[in-house]
């Protein structure tokens, strides 16, 4: 036992490795919010008046409402007249390219390990980087263009094609959705927008990097993907931030739209910074990410690895509304020292022959809560549907939670729905059969995890599952329970 | 926002009418009920609670507080035509919410005191109960408006393997019923006993009906205790039972519910020493516009401890089925093993099904686990039987009655296990 404390000791004083900060000149709105701010922030990108309608309709929404109580979690509360709504990194024109890119930022996302710089990228991924919110550089785009593939930051959108947007936004999560959809519909700053036309199967991946740079700020990001009839697109999207002693907060909001056949694949590597041992600082992340399958045959697909953020709050949720559609959602939450976590999905099923599947895998060590919430919901119309969820947790040390809350709804008989959910920590016989062939500790315990996550992490795409594995590793070196 | 504020003062102005004057024992807890729901006020459907189970909708629309209050003992004489002449050996007979001697005949081990509740505060007003404090809002109403009830002692070392049959009789044929009682037993160290419980009703007029029941199982003691629910009247029915275990004690608890209006179970199960075991197993066979709700709560809150649940539903017609199981395991509750199943088999286009199995662990070294299914039969399982050369209604019958089945086989009183199994096959039998 001693030698698992220190090995635990060990890695709880291990440093978040994403946690230096730049000096970035930025342009920042005084802190605070109303009315006034949300007409600075509009008035900054230069927006459309519908949009600033549309966010002030929001931003009244916002006030009568309260923030919700139900998750279980526990933080401070939080005073939303002092954050900082809009920090950009001041830039004197927009780059045309990427010799026009404050070389301080590329510096930025070179030290986090992201190229902008195309042709060192070996493998083909297009990258949208967001700091503080506002979209700093976009890869790739003349190859994109040529298949009339439309990947920019979301400012660029509402500027280049305002129809699409004013379409889409807003259609799966309105803006009066929730107490923080509401807040990001108010203020959100930037984020990436991704269009793939009819019948086009996107070549490369595409990414958009966050990261919170600023201190006091908090940091809302949109981002719309709408998939037409028949296309594929895969997208992926990692964030990290400074260490800073006070908690930001991250509420973004996250929309996808899948028409006829189309399929739209996200992954989410979630490496916000988590706070110190002590639980002081680190990031609030509570967002919001909706998909539709519209169209029949569609198909979206949720895969988040949760490592970071000093509290969670997200629910990736597929409304099944198109015959055959399918969702599907896969996690790995791992919590540590005194994260929270309150993750997991739902399902809405609504046309016939519908299909989802959850796969949900809580990791807790140290004090932290790991949660998962996820709700099935197999409307009266949805013939056939069919659903299998299965949540593990893992607990690591006497001193986490673990905690399921599953809704299942069902009001259709010809639903076949089907939910397990198991609670255990690694066996000793598991790991005394690993030090009886030679394998130490350490490495049976990573091994054992690797093993317990592999469902959810060979669903990531190649470029992303290296990092995610790494993180696991890091994360739980040396936590033996 | 007005509907909202209208739905409010309903319920405040309905809560503020009560009327327990009229009770001059147990006045102090009454009181304490009393604001403690005030302060609560009635659920309604936004709360997590109540989301799929309307008591407070249906008594709103049922009853007036006045009639709430009221509570009579009065009843038609045909209302002992109920009772069943399979319990008639050893029986505690409760009519409108009161204890009728008459129909009583307590042949139990003459060291057990089983007498009403009234009485045993009368004459020892310390008596402990109501102390495992519900925080139910309708256990709060119970506890205002209780007009009777029965104190059990089993003494130590007393073993008594006779069931003891609770009935309780409603005569609803002229007259709303408002019945509240109380159950408080006590089972002492190596002791055992063995409860069966019924509701029945006369009469198609409203009744509503909360039985608030604390059950305090000592060291090494066992306790059997069985809730049969088949009331064919308009019954609405909050159950609270709470049975506290104490060091290797043992419970089984057995719910059937297969008639009534809108049943909800609340069974809370505090395992507050090492080495119990608690078993508890559900049956909701249900038909027409029944709807029942039952919440589980397993609290382990010391190490070493085995529960194990298992909820099997099959639903027709209109009716709903809920089901929410909590197992919490406290920290330190070190080596808890806890299992959870529920399963439902939906049989019409019109039924729906709400489940919610929650786990919240505190510790690491545990297994727990719980599943949950819905769907309906096996089409090739049918096939099978019907190629077989058994008629497809047949067949059904006999599938259904082997899902029902897992949990009709783990009774372990025959006379009880064979009147179960006559009324369930008969029901598979006849609809299908």
């Amino acid at each position: 036992m001693s030698k698992d404390n220190q090995v635990l000791e060990e890695f709880t004083s291990r440093e978040y490795e994403h946690g230096w900060t730049v000096d970035l000149d930025s342009d920042t709105a005084p802190k605070g919010l109303s009315e006034d701010i949300v007409r600075f922030i509009s008035a900054k990108k230069e927006e459309p008046e519908w949009l600033l309608e549309w966010r002030l309709k929001a931003y009244r929404h916002w006030k009568t409402m309260k923030e919700p109580k139900w998750p279980n979690v526990k933080y401070p509360s939080i005073n939303y007249q002092d954050i900082i709504y809009y920090s950009a990194p001041k830039q004197k024109a927009q780059p045309k390219n990427l010799s026009e890119v404050d070389p301080e930022l590329i510096k930025t996302f070179e030290k986090l390990g992201i190229s902008l710089t195309e042709q060192k990228r070996l493998t083909g991924v297009a990258v949208d980087a967001v700091i503080d919110s506002i979209s700093v550089a976009t890869t790739f785009k003349d190859k994109l263009g040529e298949l009339g593939i439309i990947f920019c930051s979301f400012s660029e959108a509402v500027r280049e094609h305002p129809e699409l947007v004013k379409k889409y936004l807003g259609t799966v999560v309105p803006p009066n959705d929730n107490y923080f959809a509401a807040l990001n519909s108010a203020v959100f700053s930037d984020g990436s927008f991704c269009y793939i036309p009819k019948g086009v199967r996107c070549p490369m991946e595409l990414s958009t990097y966050f990261r919170i740079n600023a201190a006091n700020t908090g940091q809302f990001e949109r981002t719309l993907i709408i998939a037409e009839d028949d296309s594929y697109v895969s997208y992926l999207e990692g964030c990290t931030a400074p260490m800073r002693d006070e908690n930001q907060l991250h509420a973004a909001v996250v929309e996808l739209y899948a028409m006829k056949s189309a399929e739209i694949k996200y992954s989410t590597v979630q490496n916000w910074y988590p706070g110190d041992k002590d639980g002081k600082g680190g990031i609030y992340n509570f967002v919001t990410k909706r998909g539709i399958c519209a169209g029949d045959h569609s198909k979206i697909s949720w895969t988040q690895v949760e490592t970071g953020a000093a509290i969670t709050w997200k629910y990736p949720s597929c409304i099944l509304k198109g015959d055959y559609s399918n969702g599907e959602f896969y996690s790995v939450a791992v919590t540590n020292n005194f994260q929270q976590a309150d993750t997991g999905t739902k399902m809405i099923h609504i046309g016939k022959n519908t299909r989802s599947r959850i796969v949900s895998k809580g990791i807790s060590a140290g004090k932290s809560q790991n949660s998962y919430r996820g709700q099935v919901h197999i409307l009266k119309r949805a013939e056939n549907a069919r659903n299998f969820s299965q949540c593990d947790s893992l607990l690591m040390g006497d001193q986490c939670g673990a905690h399921t809350f599953p809704y299942i709804d069902v009001e259709n008989k010809s639903a076949h729905v089907e939910h397990e959910a198991t609670t255990s920590k690694i066996g000793e016989d598991q790991i005394f059969y690993c030090l009886q062939r030679g394998i130490d500790e350490e490495a049976a315990v990573a091994l054992i995890v690797n093993g317990y996550a592999k469902e959810v992490l060979k669903q990531l795409p190649m470029e992303f599952a290296v990092e995610a594995q790494k993180l696991l590793a890091l994360t739980l070196e040396g936590s033996v329970g | 926002m007005n509907t909202a504020t209208k739905k409010e003062n309903i319920s405040s102005s309905f809560i503020e009418s009560f009327d327990f004057a009229q009770f001059q024992f147990a006045v102090e807890q009454r009181t304490k009920a009393y604001e403690a729901f005030k302060a609560m006020g009635l659920p309604d459907a936004k709360s997590e609670e109540y989301k799929f189970a309307p008591v407070s909708k249906w008594l709103t629309k049922h009853f007036s507080a006045a009639e709430l209050s009221t509570q009579a003992i009065a009843a038609n004489e045909s209302v002992k035509d109920l009772l069943n002449p399979e319990f008639a050996e050893n029986r505690v007979v409760f009519v409108n919410g009161f204890y009728n001697k008459a129909l009583s005949s307590i042949t139990s081990d003459s060291k057990i005191t089983i007498q009403p509740l009234g009485e045993a505060i009368a004459s020892n007003p310390s008596l402990p109960f109501d102390q495992l404090n519900t925080t139910d809002p309708f256990g709060l109403v119970n506890s205002t408006l209780w007009s009777d009830g029965l104190y059990i002692n089993v003494p130590k070392n007393i073993t008594e393997k006779k069931p003891l049959f609770i009935h309780y009789l409603h005569d609803a044929s002229s007259n709303k019923v408002s019945a509240h009682t109380k159950l408080f037993v006590t089972v002492g160290e190596n002791a055992s006993f063995n409860i069966i419980e019924k509701t029945d009703t006369l009469g198609d007029q409203p009744v509503f009906n909360t039985i608030n029941e604390e059950i305090i199982v000592e060291e090494n003691a066992f306790f059997n205790y069985c809730k049969i629910q088949n009331d064919a009247g308009q019954l609405t029915h909050v159950a609270n039972t709470t049975i506290h275990q104490h060091k290797s004690s043992r419970t089984d608890t057995y719910t059937f519910t297969l008639n009534g209006k809108l049943i909800r179970n609340n069974l809370n199960i505090i395992i507050d020493g090492e080495g119990c075991d608690s078993h508890f197993y559900g049956l909701y066979l249900t038909n027409g516009d029944t709807l029942v709700d039952n919440h589980t709560t397993v609290d382990h809150k010391k190490p070493n401890s085995f529960s194990n649940q298992l909820y099997k539903g099959l639903m027709d017609g209109k009716s709903k089925g809920v089901f929410n199981g909590k197992i919490f395991v406290r920290p330190h509750a070190q080596k808890t093993n806890a299992f959870q199943s529920n399963r439902n088999l939906l049989l019409s286009e019109d039924t729906t099904v709400n489940t919610k199995p929650q786990l919240e662990i505190w510790a690491d070294d545990v297994k727990c686990s719980h599943g949950c299914t819905t769907g309906q039969l096996d089409k090739e399982a049918l096939f099978y039987l019907q190629s077989r050369g058994i008629p497809k209604a047949t067949a059904k019958a006999m599938l259904l009655y082997a899902f029902a089945g897992e949990v009709l086989d783990v009774i372990k009183d025959e006379q009880l296990k064979n009147y179960i199994d006559s009324i369930v096959s008969e029901r598979l039998h006849k609809v299908y």
